[in-house]
C-alpha cells in the first residue's frame, strides 16, 4: 500500500493524503499532465473517467465525465491555478452539468499537489480544501459512493500484508 | 461510508460550525467519557462561565452534546453517534483519494518503460 498518511481536519474541512511511489517525480508528474494517464486513475474503479479536455497550463481548464455501472455520466471540471513542474500543481475541481460546463453557483474545491523526491521514489502530498458541507455532499452525490465501497474491499483483500507500509492515522476532532 | 440521508444539510452545517472552534472540540473531548458539568468545564478555559455555556449551546444545537440536569448542575454529555457522522463526509473523500493513489501506483507500474 502506497498511502503513508492521511489527515482529516473537520474544523477547516481539509483532507491531506501523503503517498509514496516507486517512480521519479517526472514520471509521477506525467499521471497528472497526460490526460490518457490521468483518466486511468481519477475516477473510482466503477466510474472510469474520460477527459475530453485537459489544458495543462496556468489558467487552463479541463472537462471530464465518469461512466458509472448504470450508464450514468457524472461530469466535472478543473481549472489549473499554478504549475511548478515537476514539483507542484494547484487546481480547482468542480461539478459540471449535463452540458459538461461548470454548474453556476457551485463552488469548486481547491487542491494542491506536491511532488518531492524520496529516496529512489517520489512522495506525493495532496491537500484538498472543501468550501462547505453542502459542496462535499454535492460532489459525493456524483455517485461515487458505490465505487468507493467496492474498491475498499478490493484493497483490503488483494494487498498482502508485506506490501503494507506503516500507516499513521491522525484525525483532529 | 454512506452519508446518512436522515441528516439535513442544515443539520450537517450546524455540526461543522460547532466543530470549527477549538474550545468546543475540547469540550467534546472532556465530556466524552463520563460527562462534565458546565461549571467544571469552565475551569479549563480562560473565559467566563457564560461564554462556556454559549459554546455548549452551539454544540447542543448541532446535537453533538446533550445536557442533563443533576440537582443544580448541568451535565454535558458528548453524543458520539453524531460526532462520528460529522467525520463521514471527510472519510468518504479520504477513501476516494486512497483509491486514486492505488490506481496511480498501477498506472506508474504499467508505464514504467514509457517514461520520458
Amino acid at each position: 500500500m502506497t498511502v503513508i498518511s492521511t489527515h482529516k481536519d473537520a474544523g477547516s474541512l481539509t483532507l491531506t493524503i501523503v503517498a509514496e511511489f516507486d517512480a521519479t517525480p517526472e514520471h509521477v508528474w506525467e499521471v497528472w499532465e497526460d490526460p490518457r494517464m490521468l483518466e486511468r486513475w481519477w475516477g473510482p474503479p466503477m466510474f472510469p473517467a474520460t477527459f475530453t479536455r485537459h489544458d495543462f497550463v496556468v489558467g487552463g481548464e479541463s472537462r471530464y465525465l465518469m461512466t458509472g455501472p448504470e450508464g450514468e455520466t457524472p461530469r466535472g471540471w478543473w481549472r489549473i491555478d499554478a504549475i511548478d513542474r515537476p514539483r507542484r500543481i494547484d487546481f480547482a475541481n468542480g461539478l459540471a452539468g449535463d452540458d459538461g460546463e461548470p454548474v453556476p453557483g457551485v463552488k469548486p474545491t481547491s487542491a494542491y499537489v506536491i511532488l518531492e523526491a524520496a529516496g529512489s521514489g517520489t512522495r506525493m502530498t495532496t491537500v484538498t480544501h472543501f468550501v462547505d458541507v453542502e459542496q462535499m455532499e454535492m460532489l459525493l452525490g456524483m455517485g461515487m459512493e458505490e465505487g468507493m465501497a467496492l474498491a475498499i474491499g478490493q484493497i483490503d483483500s488483494v494487498l498482502p500484508p508485506s506490501q503494507s507500509r506503516a500507516k499513521h492515522w491522525s484525525e483532529s476532532a | 461510508m454512506v452519508v446518512d440521508s436522515a441528516l439535513t444539510d442544515e443539520g450537517v452545517d450546524r455540526i461543522f460550525q460547532a466543530l470549527a472552534d477549538r474550545t468546543r472540540r475540547d469540550i467534546l473531548r472532556r465530556a466524552i467519557q463520563v460527562g462534565e458539568s458546565v461549571s467544571v468545564l469552565s475551569r479549563h478555559y480562560e473565559m467566563s462561565f457564560a461564554a462556556v455555556q454559549k459554546h455548549v449551546a452551539v454544540l447542543e444545537r448541532a446535537e453533538l452534546v446533550t445536557k442533563e440536569r443533576r440537582g443544580r448542575e448541568q451535565i454535558v454529555h458528548t453524543d458520539r453517534a453524531t460526532l462520528r457522522r460529522a467525520m463521514t463526509l471527510l472519510d468518504a473523500f479520504e477513501q476516494l483519494w486512497m483509491q486514486r493513489v492505488e490506481q496511480i501506483a498501477n498506472v506508474l507500474a504499467m508505464t514504467e518503460g514509457e517514461a520520458k
